[in-house]
């Protein structure tokens, strides 16, 4: 098992046509994805290395039976693009783009939290990753193979770091996901740590937050009410100043709201073990599976 | 986008918000032909994006073109919690019957715009929060049906807002709801609105934050944008389109990716070290904008030493080992590097640099490792300089 993206995934990728969206969604073929559609207005017809791309995502979800979709576009044509796949039925909704505009994000959030069979991923994130079985995004595979631990990230390279350190000392991973680094990411740590928990294969759960927001301690809320599985916790930004955008559009103390320690503090309250740095992170690991 | 007072009072005046009369000044010579212009008495405001001003002697009143000509000397210049007053705002001066407090916030946790309002104005609403509960009222509002006036008179009631002020009130909170949604801010803040004696609601002060990313839909504002009162870093990497911010310590930092870069900040606090900025050259970066980045780093007279911390997933190691020889070669720098390359051509990466043999360029292998070198380095050239 794994969550979000696997065997089943048919992919339909918005800006197949763009350089970095074909890129991406061959480097995500190559590596057993089920690529089948593309979707570009004025481009229907066209094909991408043989992958055919439609007009709109409705006639891509009709011709192919698309079920996932990755969001490739520019900021600007970004939330329309969530919207359409929505709309078409698609289910699980990975967003890469970054830098779309906040009030999209919050309009596109309220829109969708209408809708119970959706799941938004992202914006602003680098995808999601089941090792051996699919890789809907731009995080290098190469790095992990399949296992047991399940990774919720804010950050993309600082997922790559805790997870190279885990490949390295022998540990797989069930799904890698990103949830982005924007304020208003579709999907919560509390949204995938649920799945985390329900999927049989993960055994443990690494939850990589930072700076800004409160996500992190609605997850520690979350861990102490429902989740039975270890969770190792990690949170980046502790020295940064309050009042500055720490590169992700979400990571920024404003006030008392958003510091690092605060979270630190949450989830060490409810028993999440938090290393100080990505290397005691996968150390924590390592001693709880008992290797 | 956070706008100077003047500058979001100008956003403001599009939606009709009550504001009082005054104008911009960058000289003393302006200011005293503003407050003609206006009539005494006027204020005098520094113009900065951080709060305190009036503490710090930034806001003063003038009766007369003397005394406004002896506060714009004093003000202009003056330095405010690190910003320098570079411009001043004269306005007209008023009396006061009552004093209120009103914003609208992008609510990140709730996921909603949150409009509050307090009848205990011109203090911190942290502090109205905590010691004055009962005269501050909030409300989320769903984005997709928007603001509508029973919302500002349930506000007004709840805040105890005084009777014969409740629609004018109800009213501007209506404004300030459109200025937000309309010009995509994620931060209006009036602090304080005035009631004044003949019982009109006006604005006072003014604070807005644009939406960086909304910028595309609003030309106009781009102009808002000020940054007079910026570091001479951070400007160098914003025209150079780096993610940069500056910092207190002596240790460069270049990384890709935001969290990672975080995490290396705080790995070189947590082995003892101060870093000097925050640098994300993002993915993909090619030699060209790594050797730019160094450039920013470097002209930052307080770095004592450098550490790259790079792990490529779409950045190709090869690609920043290069980045990095290529800069040594222009930029000739004086403080040693630390350079730990890890991911994708990390051995090709490892191979060039060993092979460019450049002086005070030492490789790490892992992050805690390049850290604790990095802290050492960077102590040592603080005592050969000492």
């Amino acid at each position: 098992m794994s969550i979000l993206v696997g065997e089943d995934t048919r992919l339909a990728v918005s800006g197949l046509t763009g350089r970095e969206g074909s890129y991406h969604a061959m480097n995500n073929r190559r590596y057993g994805t089920d690529v089948v559609a593309g979707v570009t207005p004025g481009k229907g017809g066209q094909d991408v290395e043989g992958v055919p791309v439609f007009n709109t995502f409705h006639e891509a979800v009709e011709a192919t039976g698309a079920n996932t979709a990755m969001i490739f576009v520019p900021p600007r044509f970004a939330a329309d693009s969530i919207l359409e796949a929505e709309d078409a039925g698609i289910a699980t909704i990975i967003a890469i783009t970054e830098g779309i505009p906040a009030h999209d994000e919050l309009m596109v959030f309220n829109v969708l939290k209408r809708n119970p069979d959706v799941r938004l991923v992202g914006p602003n994130c680098p995808g999601v990753l089941s090792p051996g079985k699919a890789n809907v995004g731009i995080i290098p595979a190469s790095f992990f193979k399949p296992g047991n631990v399940g990774v919720v990230s804010r950050s993309g390279t600082l997922t790559y770091q805790i997870g190279n350190e885990l490949a390295q000392s022998g540990f797989g991973n069930s799904t890698i996901v990103g949830i982005g680094g924007d304020p208003v990411p579709g999907s919560s740590f509390v949204d995938v740590i649920a799945l985390f928990e329900a999927d049989p294969e993960t055994e443990l759960i690494v939850m990589s937050g930072e700076i800004g927001g409160a996500a992190e301690e609605e997850a520690a809320e979350y861990i102490a009410a429902h989740v039975s599985k270890p969770v190792v916790g990690y949170v980046a930004g502790l020295t940064a100043p309050p009042g500055k955008t720490m590169g992700h559009a979400g990571a920024i103390v404003s006030g008392s709201s958003g510091g690092g320690q605060a979270k630190i503090d949450a989830l060490e309250g409810v028993g999440v073990r938090v290393g100080r740095t990505p290397t005691q992170v996968a150390e924590i690991a390592m001693e709880i599976l008992g290797r | 986008m956070d706008l100077l007072e003047y500058k979001g009072k100008q956003v403001l005046g599009r939606y009709d918000v009550p504001l009082f009369a005054g104008g911009q000044a960058a000289t003393v010579d302006e200011a005293v032909a503003a407050a003609e212009e206006i009539g005494y008495p006027v204020v005098i405001k520094a113009q900065v994006k951080v709060g305190g001003r009036g503490k710090a002697g930034g806001i003063k009143i003038g009766e007369t073109a003397d005394e406004v000509r002896e506060h714009a000397t004093n003000i202009l210049g003056m330095d405010i919690r690190g910003h320098t007053v570079h411009e001043l705002w004269i306005q007209q001066a008023t009396d006061i019957a009552s004093e209120y407090y009103a914003a609208v916030v992008f609510d990140r946790a709730a996921k909603a715009p949150l409009v509050m309002l307090s009848t205990q104005g011109g203090m911190e609403i942290e502090q109205v929060a905590a010691e004055h509960p009962e005269a501050l009222a909030t409300l989320h509002i769903d984005p997709l049906v928007g603001f509508h006036p029973f919302q500002g008179r349930r506000l007004a009631y709840e805040a105890g807002v005084e009777a014969d002020v409740v629609r004018p009130v109800g009213d501007l909170l209506a404004m300030l709801y459109e200025v937000f949604a309309k010009e995509e801010a994620t931060l209006v803040e009036i602090n304080p609105i005035v009631i004044t004696p003949d019982r009109k609601v006006m604005a006072l002060d003014a604070k807005v934050t644009l939406d960086d990313n909304s910028m595309f839909r609003h030309p106009d504002n781009a102009t808002l944008d000020d940054s007079s009162d910026a570091d001479p870093q951070e400007a160098m990497a914003k025209e150079r389109g780096l993610t940069y911010v500056k910092l207190d310590g002596d240790i460069g930092i270049f990384g890709n990716g935001a969290g990672l870069v975080m995490s290396t900040l705080d790995v070189v606090a947590h082995a003892g070290g101060a870093p000097a900025n925050f640098l994300d050259a993002g993915g993909g970066a090619k030699a060209e904008a790594i050797a730019a980045s160094v450039e920013v780093i470097l002209s930052n007279p307080n770095v004592k030493a450098v550490l790259f911390n790079v792990f490529g997933g779409i950045t190709r190691c090869d690609e920043v080992a290069r980045g990095i020889i290529d800069a040594y070669g222009i930029l000739e720098p004086t403080v040693p590097f630390v350079v730990r390359l890890d991911g994708t051509n990390d051995v090709e990466a490892r191979k060039l640099l060993a092979d460019a043999n450049l002086p005070h360029v030492y490789p790490e292998a892992t992050m805690d490792g390049a850290a604790a070198r990095v802290v050492q380095l960077a102590r040592s050239t603080e005592n050969r300089a000492a």
